[in-house]
C-alpha cells in the first residue's frame, strides 16, 4: 500500500512536471498565437492537475489530512484554464492577429463575414 | 456587431460560487491557519470584480444594490466599535475576549470577538477595492 502510494505520487508529480516543461517548449517553438495558446492551455492544465493530485495524495496518505482546498483548486483550474485560453484566442482573432501562413481554413472569420452581410 | 459572451458568463456563474466559498473559508479559518479578514475580503472583492467583468456594471449593480463606499464606512465603524466596546467594560482599548461555547450544531467552539474586528476589516477591504475598480472603469 505504501509502496503503491509512493510510486503513484512520484509518477504523478514527475508526469505533471514533464508535461508543463513540454508546454513551455511548445510556447517557444510554435509559430503563431493560436498554436501557442493551444500548447499553453491544454498541457499546462493537465500538468498542474497532475501535480495537484500528487500533492493531494501525499497529504492524504502520509499526513492523514484530506485537503478540501486542493480538491477545490483542481476543480477550479480544470474549469477556468480552458476558458482563459478561449478568451485569449478570441480576443486575438477579434483584433486581427494573423494566422500562421500554413493554415488552411478559418471558419470564424467566414462566419463573422456572413453575419455582417446578413445584417446589411 | 453582436457580442456573444456565453462561455465566459456561464463559467462565471459557476466559478463565482467556488470563489465565494473560498472567501468564507479563508475568513473563518483565519484564527488558526493562514487567512483572515484582509485575504478573505480581497477574495470576495475578486469575485465581485469577476462578475463586473463578465456581465456589465449596471446589471450587477441592479442585483447587488450596495453603495460600496458605505460598505467601507460600515467596515471601519465595526472595527472601531469592537475596540471601543472594551472601554465600556473598563479595560484598555482593543482588548478582546475569547471563550469556549457549546453551540447546538458545532459542539464546543472557540468564539473570539476578534472575528467581529476581522469582519470590519473584510468589509473595509471589499468596499475600498470595489470602489477603486468601479471608479477607474467609469472614467473611460
Amino acid at each position: 500500500m505504501i509502496l503503491i502510494g509512493e510510486l503513484l505520487i512520484g509518477l504523478l508529480v514527475l508526469f505533471g512536471a514533464v508535461i508543463s516543461a513540454l508546454s513551455a517548449f511548445g510556447l517557444v517553438r510554435l509559430p503563431d498565437v493560436y498554436l501557442r495558446s493551444h500548447a499553453a492551455t491544454k498541457s499546462t492544465t493537465l500538468g498542474v492537475l497532475c501535480i495537484l493530485s500528487g500533492a493531494f495524495l501525499y497529504f492524504m496518505l502520509y499526513l492523514d489530512h484530506v485537503s478540501a482546498k486542493l480538491l477545490l483548486g483542481i476543480v477550479f483550474v480544470f474549469i477556468t484554464a480552458p476558458v482563459a485560453g478561449h478568451l485569449n484566442g478570441r480576443a486575438a482573432h477579434r483584433t486581427g492577429v494573423p494566422l500562421w501562413q500554413g493554415s488552411v481554413r478559418d471558419d470564424l472569420s467566414e462566419a463573422i463575414k456572413q453575419e455582417q452581410t446578413r445584417e446589411q | 456587431m453582436k457580442i456573444n459572451d456565453v462561455i465566459l458568463q456561464t463559467v462565471t456563474k459557476i466559478v463565482v460560487f467556488i470563489i465565494l466559498t473560498m472567501a468564507v473559508y479563508l475568513f473563518v479559518s483565519g484564527h488558526n491557519s493562514p487567512g483572515g479578514g484582509f485575504i478573505g475580503g480581497l477574495v470576495l472583492a475578486s469575485a465581485l470584480v469577476l462578475l463586473f467583468l463578465a456581465f456589465d456594471t449596471e446589471t450587477i449593480m441592479k442585483r447587488i444594490p450596495l453603495d460600496f463606499k458605505m460598505v467601507a464606512a460600515v467596515g471601519a465603524f465595526i472595527t472601531v466599535a469592537t475596540g471601543a466596546a472594551s472601554l465600556f467594560l473598563d479595560i484598555p482599548f482593543l482588548s478582546h475576549a475569547y471563550s469556549y461555547v457549546n453551540l447546538p450544531v458545532f459542539g464546543k467552539t472557540g468564539l473570539a470577538t476578534v472575528t467581529i474586528f476581522e469582519l470590519g476589516v473584510a468589509l473595509g477591504v471589499v468596499g475600498v477595492v470595489v470602489t477603486i475598480i468601479l471608479s477607474i472603469s467609469e472614467d473611460v
